[in-house]
């Protein structure tokens, strides 16, 4: 395409990000699952978690060396690894969903990189997913990548952290697609027995430079610190919470989950 | 090779304001620590450029730490081989190896930017050995983790770990392996960031760490060169060191790099990053890293838990790719028959470590009659007795 259509299209929203701030606009607080793609039940655990009200899932793609995750998920990519699961074959089932919410995928960079940008990108596009987290590729490395996504028209997710400094923060906030992934706090994925104070200070400090959808993610346990939350953000992220779910009690139990979430965002 | 720029006019230079040595190097790290990674970088090139702080640093390492460390001509084995055999002797430094360097510079840069907490990683121990020493010595809290692998083989560094004041946390998580410390050591790190300070035992990470970690190892290569000058009049024909990281090695090369000296990195043909040659992006960096065919990092294999790596330090992925070094591999069978070697013709128990080194100058002697050839003895051998007890034992090499 020539630069000034793949200008145009840097400045028009993607389907993720059309369908976040519609939702916002409308006055709802956004609702993010995560589920590990390949891990057993996954498929029916997304659909049961879209069914359940949610805005977006989240499907990770299962890394390695998964320095972002705590424990439970860790556990989950582990065991997902261990059956066999590929980023093609987790592309491959999620190309088999039918959600009616759009798709992001959340995976570690070396897989990106390994297949190359352009190629890894329109392998998600292909899959019907239209975004994509990198958590250990910061925004001072992620300048080739967020090129190849905006030329594939696939958006790119940019996490803003509580030591992201202000001086960088609001050209972050600017060069993420879909939406800003504000991360909660100090630390790993996981569930907190209550919300970090950083929680509603980053997601404050991301709204103030940016008029993109902000969702806070890692270290949201419950239902409550989800209502929290979004005292000041847009929306929530939640993955152990979920993943744990689907581990113990199968996917079924992950749209109960997921419905409370629903219910406490739409009714406090 | 290009024309040396005007800012770096040395092979082993500082690498570009964005840590990138050629195409490798970066700061491939979750947002949370970028801000942490500018902040060491920035204290450690104020620290490099105060000499007081250079001078305790060096101060410390001589009167605490051992330094200068001796250079051995091994006269037995130079006649076996017929190479004039040099070794630098890193394994008479306080704790048993060079890392003691490195974690003597991080230690007092920590606790200059007011931190209190340190972790580390460590594969073989000699690094969390090395780390929590530091500690003790500027009575700073220290956590380590140590794969459940090599805590298993490794017990005796664990104990000294312990007994040196610092927790040890057994990594249970992925291959259990150095790897899979160096993740856990991140993860710490992303939630402590504010008062910990994660010292990390090689020339890997990011940016600024593996250029911080071989200045801090500069002091054994400046240290080599001018003994071997003293000695033979010059640098020797061949630089040889074991390469997992890449620390020891960065830190002779970095003597030499300049010259014409031949500089060899042997790696454990189970951890061949360089030898396989495919980059990617681990652990803050991009480098040569072991990796299946959609780029899932592969389990290094080695008989020597320090060398358990799948990646290389960025520097060795640009001198391999620029040819400045080489990086050849020997197999678990030629390291064990090196160890037994140098035990019996010299009286030294290398570490297994450094029993790569010389395995691969056993096997290139032949080509290399007559020359001198430096070797890095980065640490002792007492931490792998009791593994090769079992390995020698079974061979019936040693009864």
């Amino acid at each position: 395409m020539s630069a000034a259509e793949a200008s145009t299209r840097r400045d028009s929203f993607g389907a993720l990000e059309t369908h976040l701030r519609a939702r916002r606009d409308s006055g709802a607080k956004l609702l993010v699952p995560y589920v590990t793609g390949g891990y057993q039940g996954w498929q029916r655990a997304v659909e049961a978690a879209a069914a359940a009200g949610a805005d977006a899932i989240e499907i990770g793609v299962p890394f390695s060396d998964p320095v972002m995750d705590g424990p439970v998920i860790q556990q989950a990519s582990t065991a997902a690894l261990v059956d066999g699961a590929t980023p093609a074959s987790v592309l491959e089932e999620a190309r088999e969903l039918d959600t009616g919410v759009p798709h992001a995928v959340m995976t570690y960079y070396n897989l990106c990189h390994h297949q190359g940008h352009e190629r890894f990108a329109s392998a998600l596009l292909d899959a019907g997913v239209c975004a994509a987290i990198l958590p250990d590729l910061p925004y001072v490395e992620a300048g080739p990548w967020l090129e190849a996504a905006a030329e594939t028209g696939l958006e790119a997710i940019l996490l803003a952290a509580p030591t992201t400094p202000e001086h960088r923060l609001a050209d972050l906030c600017g060069a993420s697609r879909g939406f800003v992934y504000a991360v909660g706090l100090l630390g790993v994925t996981g569930e907190r027995t209550a919300l970090a104070r950083t929680a509603t200070q980053i997601a404050a400090r991301c709204l103030a430079v940016t008029d993109r959808p902000v969702l806070t993610g890692v270290g949201i346990g419950s239902p409550s610190q989800a209502i929290e939350a979004c005292e000041v953000s847009d929306g929530v992220i939640i993955g152990s919470a979920v993943v744990r779910t689907l581990m113990s009690d199968g996917p079924e139990a992950v749209g109960e989950l997921v419905a409370s979430y629903r219910t406490a965002l739409d009714h406090g | 090779m290009g024309e040396p720029t005007p800012s770096s006019r040395s092979v082993m230079g500082e690498p570009t304001t964005d840590g990138r040595f050629g195409e490798f190097g970066g700061r491939f790290v979750p947002e949370t620590l970028v801000a942490a990674c500018e902040e060491l970088e920035a204290a450690f090139r104020e620290a490099w450029a105060d000499p007081a702080f250079v001078a305790e640093f060096e101060t410390t390492l001589r009167d605490y730490g051992g330094r200068p460390s001796p250079l051995t001509e091994c006269r037995n084995l130079s006649s076996q081989l017929g190479v004039r055999l040099l070794v630098k002797r890193e394994d008479l430094n306080h704790t048993g190896s060079h890392k003691i360097n490195n974690v003597i510079g991080q230690a007092l840069l920590a606790q200059r930017m007011g931190k209190t907490r340190l972790v580390a990683e460590t594969g073989a121990g000699q690094h969390g050995v090395a780390t929590a020493t530091a500690a003790a010595l500027l009575g700073m809290e220290c956590k380590v983790y140590m794969g459940a692998v090599d805590v298993d083989r490794q017990a005796l560094n664990v104990f000294r770990m312990r007994l040196l004041g610092s927790e040890v946390e057994s990594v249970q998580s992925g291959s259990r392996t150095l790897k899979d410390a160096v993740n856990e050591a991140l993860r710490d790190w992303v939630a402590t960031v504010e008062n910990t300070h994660y010292c990390l035992g090689s020339v890997m990470g990011p940016h600024p760490y593996p250029w911080m970690v071989r200045t801090f190892h500069h002091i054994l290569g400046d240290e080599a060169a001018a003994q071997c000058k003293d000695l033979t009049g010059g640098d020797p024909d061949v630089v040889v060191a074991c390469v997992g990281g890449g620390s020891n090695a960065a830190g002779i090369f970095s003597g030499f790099a300049d010259g014409d000296a031949r500089l060899v990195g042997v790696e454990p043909a189970g951890g061949a990053a360089v030898g396989r040659g495919v980059p990617g992006v681990v652990h803050g960096m991009t480098s040569y890293l072991m990796q299946d065919e959609v780029g899932q990092v592969m389990e290094a294999e080695s008989i020597s838990a320090g060398l358990d790596y799948p990646g290389v330090g960025p520097e060795h992925a640009y001198l391999a790719a620029i040819g400045r070094a080489e990086y050849p591999s020997v197999t678990d069978d030629e390291v064990v028959e090196a160890f037994t070697l140098m035990s019996r013709a010299e009286g030294i128990i290398p570490a297994l470590e450094c029993a790569h080194a010389l395995a691969w100058i056993v096997r290139a002697a032949p080509e290399m009659q007559g020359q001198t050839v430096l070797m890095n003895l980065s640490g002792r051998g007492d931490k792998d007795v009791d593994q090769m007890m079992d390995v020698l034992g079974m061979h019936g090499i040693v009864s």
